[in-house]
């Protein structure tokens, strides 16, 4: 247990027993693990680690994997190595809003490289890196299936197709002023085709 | 006009809804194959319509449910794979967010033949919103009784759920997906056993592309003999290209299977030719695995045939002057474009996306994309460009899954037939993207 079995990250026992789905989230994950017969919910392993992600501020603390290697009756080891295999998870605290910009062919065809320069300039940031507001994690993305609508970036549920500048510095601006977490579960996602 | 059987009603206003979507004729294959035909009628149809597997391999669909194993007492799956993550593809997504119920039709009308109970839809995590689009469908679909315990009266019964993946392109692979919905890491499978016999939990399993579910539909409609009689030879039916780049009018296009390429690229039905005025350069046709071919080969064949969008015309003249058809992920360069910085961006790709397990790919992935990096600034020689045919050469075939062949595949053909490039950048120890003032010109708005 701990650090070993759980990455990078220090385990913490005080923390781990906050660790509490809210009802409507277990509601959710109860749902999820009833999609696979008996004795296999550990399928349920991928959609319940994005439940988690985004209930406990979007990224998977060692805390968080131990809870939900509980409640899938399975080894905290099966879940860190799922986890720091997909790319979706986050192993270490990021921002509220996570921008994921895509950089591969046909966005790269159509200026994805500008983008992510500009939006460093502009948040003051790297790739990689978090806002000092804790506001924004700058990353950028392979294919994310938008190639007809280059350049794009992913928030959360949310695809911002077909980018300029101009859009970059609308869609900034809106997520500072809702002030909100980000994450791939939520309803709010705006399809901006 | 082509004929159109999947996306004819995309732009009608409520589609994603049921009740729209059945006042178009929906859940019709449903109706038909559950109330007058034997789960066999409906494979044998498929198998008619020489429909092949729309993910890429173009396997054909029939051959692959006849392969499925049918002991007794063991429960047989099917699974959708949803995780559309090849660069350049974007269809099943537009199929899914426009249509959702014409993939749950397929997946109904599928599983009866298959004698499958309990089916699911693997989605790529990032299409997390196309999945919430998805179970809406699915949870209209249960409360008319088209999914559940008996349906529409029938002794058939099906449940049907949708699982997210994390992001991981190597989870598109069959044997990787199952691993994934285990809720394991996307390691792929050796083979055999195949998923026909030992596939999801060990059971029998079959794994189709959202587009081959979603054709099942007007098979069972017309007829597989009918569905034959579209398009050429063995590229029998309709195909979604996902077309992106340099041109016009980018987006999802489906096309009768035969179409002239210089048609597809240059006609305003589809394309729209090439942006500003430009000339073509090159076409990665059949998403960034297959090989790039330059315009003269990709709208002639070596021979001098006009090349049409079939499996066989693209695959002419073998990887020396052919491609591949693909996933239909149709990407278009311009004169402009810098062939190894575009090479770049894939084997970049194709490096973050290796899952690890077979060491020629998981080093030989990572080597490329250094070797090109090296070419990006200029601090490439001449004996690079043979140092990456090497590697490229060792991974193909060596690898557990076709990620290998993926990724070496894109750099076997830059090379083969823009090795002047490469020759030029390592000369003049300098390169110059000469297309980035007009990219930006796009985006500086």
């Amino acid at each position: 247990m701990g650090a070993q079995v759980h990455g990078t990250q220090e385990f913490n026992k005080a923390k781990r027993a906050e660790i509490k789905f809210s009802d409507e989230a277990m509601n959710t994950v109860n749902i999820i693990i009833s999609r696979y017969p008996q004795g296999k919910q550990k399928s349920a392993l991928l959609p319940v680690l994005h439940v988690a992600q985004a209930e406990f501020g979007g990224w998977l603390s060692p805390e968080v994997m131990d809870y939900v290697a509980e409640i899938l009756k399975i080894k905290p080891i099966e879940v860190f190595e799922v986890a720091s295999f997909y790319t979706m998870y986050n192993l270490k605290p990021v921002g509220k809003c996570v921008l994921e910009v895509c950089q591969t062919s046909s966005c790269w065809l159509n200026g994805a490289e500008d983008i992510v320069k500009y939006i460093e300039k502009k948040l003051n940031i790297k790739v990689g890196e978090t806002t000092k507001d804790g506001m924004f994690t700058l990353k950028v993305a392979e294919c994310l299936g938008s190639c007809g609508t280059a350049p794009m970036l992913q928030c959360g549920a949310s695809f911002h197709e077909n980018l300029t500048y101009q859009k970059v510095d609308t869609i900034i601006d809106e997520y500072k002023t809702s002030n909100k977490l980000r994450s791939y579960t939520d309803l709010d996602y705006k399809n901006t085709l | 006009m082509g004929r159109k059987l999947l996306i004819q009603n995309d732009k009608v206003p409520g589609i994603e809804t049921l009740a729209v979507y059945k006042a178009h004729g929906g859940y019709a294959s449903v109706e038909k194959a559950l109330k007058s035909m034997t789960p066999d009628q409906v494979t044998e149809e498929v198998k008619k319509s020489g429909l092949r597997g729309r993910g890429g391999a173009g396997f054909p669909t029939g051959m692959k449910w006849s392969f499925l194993a049918k002991p007794e007492g063991v429960p047989r799956y099917l699974v959708c794979n949803a995780d559309e993550s090849e660069p350049g593809t974007f269809k099943d997504r537009y199929l899914m967010e426009k249509i959702p119920h014409a993939l749950i039709e397929g997946m109904i009308t599928s599983s009866y033949a298959l004698g499958a109970n309990q089916s699911y839809i693997y989605i790529r995590g990032e299409y997390f919103y196309v999945s919430r689009i998805l179970e809406t469908a699915i949870a209209e679909a249960y409360a008319a009784g088209l999914l559940g315990k008996n349906i529409l009266g029938t002794n058939y019964s099906l449940e049907l759920s949708v699982q997210v993946g994390g992001g991981a392109y190597i989870c598109g692979e069959e044997t990787a997906l199952l691993e994934s919905l285990e809720g394991k890491r996307g390691n792929p499978r050796i083979k055999p056993p195949f998923p026909a016999v030992a596939g999801l939990w060990g059971c029998p399993t079959v794994v189709n592309n959202v587009e081959t579910i979603a054709a099942v539909c007007p098979i069972v409609m017309m007829g597989g003999e009918e569905y034959a009689k579209i398009g050429i030879g063995k590229s029998t039916g309709t195909k979604l290209i996902s077309a992106s780049g340099h041109i016009n009018k980018p987006g999802v296009y489906e096309i009768e299977l035969g179409v002239p390429v210089e048609e597809f690229i240059y006609s305003e039905e589809y394309c729209g030719g090439i942006r500003n005025g430009k000339k073509l350069k090159a076409v990665v046709a059949g998403g960034s695995s297959v090989p790039i071919l330059p315009t003269e080969l990709i709208l002639k064949t070596a021979k001098g045939e006009p090349r049409l969008m079939t499996y066989e015309s693209l695959a002419d003249g073998g990887f020396q002057t052919g491609t591949m058809l693909g996933s239909g992920g149709f990407i278009v360069m311009d004169e402009d474009t810098s062939i190894v910085k575009n090479l770049f961006t894939f084997s970049r790709f194709y490096h973050h996306e290796s899952c690890g397990q077979c060491s020629p790919c998981r080093e030989g992935t990572g080597w490329m994309e250094k070797i090109l990096k090296k070419f990006l600034n200029g601090t490439a020689n001449e004996s690079d460009v043979d140092l990456l045919w090497d590697i490229q050469s060792k991974i193909e075939g060596k690898t557990i899954c076709p990620l290998g062949e993926a990724a070496a595949w894109p750099v076997a053909a830059a090379i083969r037939h823009f090795k002047h490039e490469f020759i030029e950048i390592a000369k003049n120890k300098k390169f110059v993207d000469i297309s980035h003032y007009e990219r930006l010109n796009k985006i500086r708005v």
